[in-house]
């Protein structure tokens, strides 16, 4: 029924998290739809999880992810705490701000330096850019180092860290290790700054739009483990409260859930959105960052600009991070005691590439009963796809080459995690009931 | 201050000249923190591309290749039609290929999952199950083509796999561990997390590799590195449900082998017996399911007038 259609395919995205790959639909010229699809193979998460126990639940979800695992861990873990009236200790509370810290360096540094600095330099890879930048690349390759080693620290190990527990930990740092990681961290935030300079001499394409925002807000810090949610056009809700306003959707033209707000429409979650939503929030040495770099609006309007932004994250992490170490005094135990409660559990945090929706149901026997998570990738998809549809008439007239490299550069731009996505589906529905 | 500065003259310039083994990374069903190994390889990373031309690695290059490859890093299990095509087509343009993590090397947790089960677990997490192209098993690489060397655990460790390219590089053999985790735990001094509170551990029946990580953060190991080679599972499930620290419950004894690597046989024999895997039947695991909504292609709604072009509505 599209025989007269242009369709037109970029295979196998590259430099993203998982497999995906995009099929844009043009009639008269005009992109009748864009559509990002995702072949990562269904690993059926939310019915693993049923029928564990809550620790086991972090060990299980953290999988979700080899990217952000803390991120999962952390919405589990709070949701679970918020559930069971579990009060942690300062500490508890200071050391998982830390650790999501150290995934935000770890995850930010990867995408800016491997993934996608290499786009606006025109390399196919941080390799090529090594060869003619290698100090460039090295220092991104230290600054990631710096994140993953304090992962380390407080985890274990940089990928799936083992330590979080409900309660607080399985074992909590002394304080002469934090205070001996110390140095690191200020090298991180020097280099941290640095991608800041160099994320502003990228110039991004030409593309505005007015986007729609939506990300945690919190009075006093910048949006990590808890907050409430916020747009731009004034929502203001419990984080436990995403269903309330937000919802998953299969769509009949698209083969991947989405995520929508009463609206209909899409929104955008992410740096980009913490950034215009939270920037009075920012340390003050990333809102300094932020205000000499004049970059506020351009960041808001321009999805290109999402480079920056990680950019003034990595300082804000970095400059975060050392607070905490320094004003660290251990839990008095490393976990606090709780029992389990039925009921649901619910709880939201900022994952590296926005809000991470966990809702979990809880048995009288303790145990998961029933799980929705809503990971950013799934909420952005829609918002990537809107960009799309504005975005490709532009280039539609150039060879397919280019055309391709631009649209993959777009989508690069959201720092799309595929495997984390749990809920794309894999068919094409070509010739699908309209 | 770092600014993009002046292209600089690699010093293993003479180096990129000489044939290097072409490497390939590629990934199936899993969640990439394996090939992530690689790029956290950050001392290492630079020296390695003087040593090997990563030739495909979706992840970390714009540039392909679908073969030939001397050396090719398999990670994640067969989950669809597509992927049992596509490693067999893999394995003939391959020299020497190597699983890296659990899910390619025993199926990861999602091979939980048995073939009885998985109608189960499709309508349990997606509404429209039909449109899911999902194979009945998650499978190992094995289970389809020969492998020739595996990289355990969840993720993999970061020295094995320097050691593994390190081997192949001089032409020996690599030396990987096969003790249990045990033995690492006892080398480093950990205090035993069975002995001193009673918690169960998996370490006793455990490749090692990973260098005890759980028993050193204070918790017991979960069993990421998989079965060592004749481990009794079956007398260390005993003394978790009977022994000093019990008496348990059969299937909280089984949920401890229910993990990362419980589709290994050795694993899946205690779980056959004691439970532990996801309870059947199944209500939909998904406390919110997803509608099937009749909407049009996602659009920012209006746009100031030439700004963004006129491609909406």
């Amino acid at each position: 029924m599209h025989t007269s259609d242009l369709r037109f395919q970029v295979q196998n995205l590259t430099r993203v998290e998982g497999e995906g790959s995009l099929h844009l639909t043009v009639r008269d010229g005009q992109v009748s739809e864009a559509r990002l699809q995702i072949f990562e193979a269904p690993r059926y998460f939310e019915a693993l999880v049923v029928g564990r126990t809550p620790n086991e639940v972090l060990d299980i979800v953290s999988r979700i992810c080899g990217i952000c695992p803390v991120a999962y861990q952390m919405s589990a873990v709070h949701a679970f705490e918020d559930l069971f009236g579990v009060e942690v200790e300062p500490a508890t509370r200071a050391l998982r701000r830390l650790l999501y810290c150290a995934e935000w360096i770890e995850s930010h540094a990867l995408h800016i330096y491997l993934l996608h600095a290499p786009d606006f330099l025109g390399y196919p890879s941080a390799v090529e850019l090594a060869r003619d930048h290698r100090q460039l690349v090295t220092d991104g390759l230290r600054l990631k180092q710096i994140g993953n080693q304090l992962l380390a620290l407080l985890g274990g190990r940089a990928i799936h860290p083992v330590s979080v527990r409900v309660g607080g930990w399985s074992r909590a740092p002394r304080r002469a290790q934090l205070t001996a990681f110390a140095p690191a961290l200020h090298e991180a935030l020097q280099l941290a700054r640095a991608t800041v300079d160099v994320a502003l001499q990228l110039t991004p394409p030409e593309f505005e739009r007015e986007p729609r925002l939506v990300a945690l807000h919190h009075p006093r810090e910048y949006p990590m483990n808890e907050g409430r949610i916020v747009s731009d056009a004034g929502l203001n809700l419990p984080a436990q409260a995403w269903t309330e306003v937000f919802h998953e959707i299969q769509v009949p033209w698209s083969n991947a859930l989405q995520a929508r707000d009463d609206s209909g429409l899409p929104y955008l979650l992410g740096p980009t959105a913490r950034i215009v939503l939270d920037h009075d929030q920012l340390h003050p040495l990333a809102k300094e960052a932020l205000d000499n770099s004049g970059a506020l609006e351009s960041i808001r309007r321009n999805p290109y600009r999402s480079i920056v932004a990680r950019g003034i994250e990595l300082v804000q992490a970095a400059a975060d991070a050392i607070d905490i170490v320094e004003a660290y005094r251990p839990p008095e135990a490393a976990a606090v005691a709780w029992r389990p409660r039925p009921g649901v559990a619910a709880w939201a945090t900022e994952a590296p590439r926005g809000l991470l929706f966990h809702r979990y149901e809880v048995g009288e026997d303790g145990l998961v009963a029933a799980a929705t998570i809503v990971p950013p990738t799934s909420q952005n998809q829609a918002a990537i796809e809107a960009d799309i549809a504005l975005f490709a008439p532009r280039v539609l007239g150039l060879p397919m080459d280019e055309a391709t490299r631009r649209l993959e550069q777009l989508i690069r731009a959201y720092d799309p995690c595929i495997s984390c996505a749990t809920h794309f589906l894999d068919l094409s529905i070509d010739g699908a009931p309209a | 201050m770092t600014l993009i500065g002046q292209p600089a003259t690699t010093s293993g310039g003479r180096a990129v000249e000489r044939q290097r083994p072409r490497v390939g990374v590629v990934k199936f069903a899993s969640c990439d923190g394996c090939q992530l190994t690689i790029l956290d390889l950050e001392d290492e990373l630079l020296a390695l591309t003087d040593r090997f031309e990563f030739t495909e690695f979706a992840e970390a290059t714009s540039k392909r290749s679908s073969g030939p490859f001397d050396i090719l890093f398999v990670e994640g299990s067969i989950s669809t039609p597509e992927q049992a095509v596509e490693i067999v087509r893999l394995r003939a343009v391959t020299k020497t290929l190597v699983t890296i993590g659990a899910c390619a090397t025993v199926g990861g947790i999602q091979a939980l999952r048995t073939a009885a089960e998985h109608e189960a677990f499709r309508s349990a997490v997606y509404p429209s199950p039909a449109f899911v192209d999902s194979l009945a098993v998650a499978s190992p690489i094995a289970s389809h083509v020969p492998v020739d060397f595996e990289l355990r655990g969840c993720p993999i460790d970061a020295r094995q796999l320097v050691e593994l390219l390190t081997s192949v590089a001089t032409g020996r053999r690599a030396q990987l561990p096969d003790q249990a985790v045990c033995l690492e735990c006892k080398r480093r001094g950990y205090e035993c997390v069975v002995v001193t509170r009673g918690e169960p551990c998996l370490g006793p029946v455990t490749q090692t590799g990973c260098g005890a990580i759980c028993p050193g953060m204070g918790r017991g190991c979960y069993g990421c590195f998989g079965p060592r080679e004749g481990a009794n599972v079956d007398s260390l499930a005993g003394w978790y449900l009977d022994g000093p620290s019990g008496p348990r419950a059969q299937v909280d004894v089984g949920r401890l082998f229910a993990g990362f690597t419980g589709a290994s046989s050795d694993f899946r024999g205690i779980t056959d017996r004691l439970g532990g895997r996801p309870p059947l039947p199944m209500r939909p695991a998904m406390a919110h399911p997803p509608e099937l909504v009749e909407a049009a292609p996602p659009t920012w709604g209006p746009q100031p007038a030439g700004e963004a072009g006129d491609a909406h509505e």
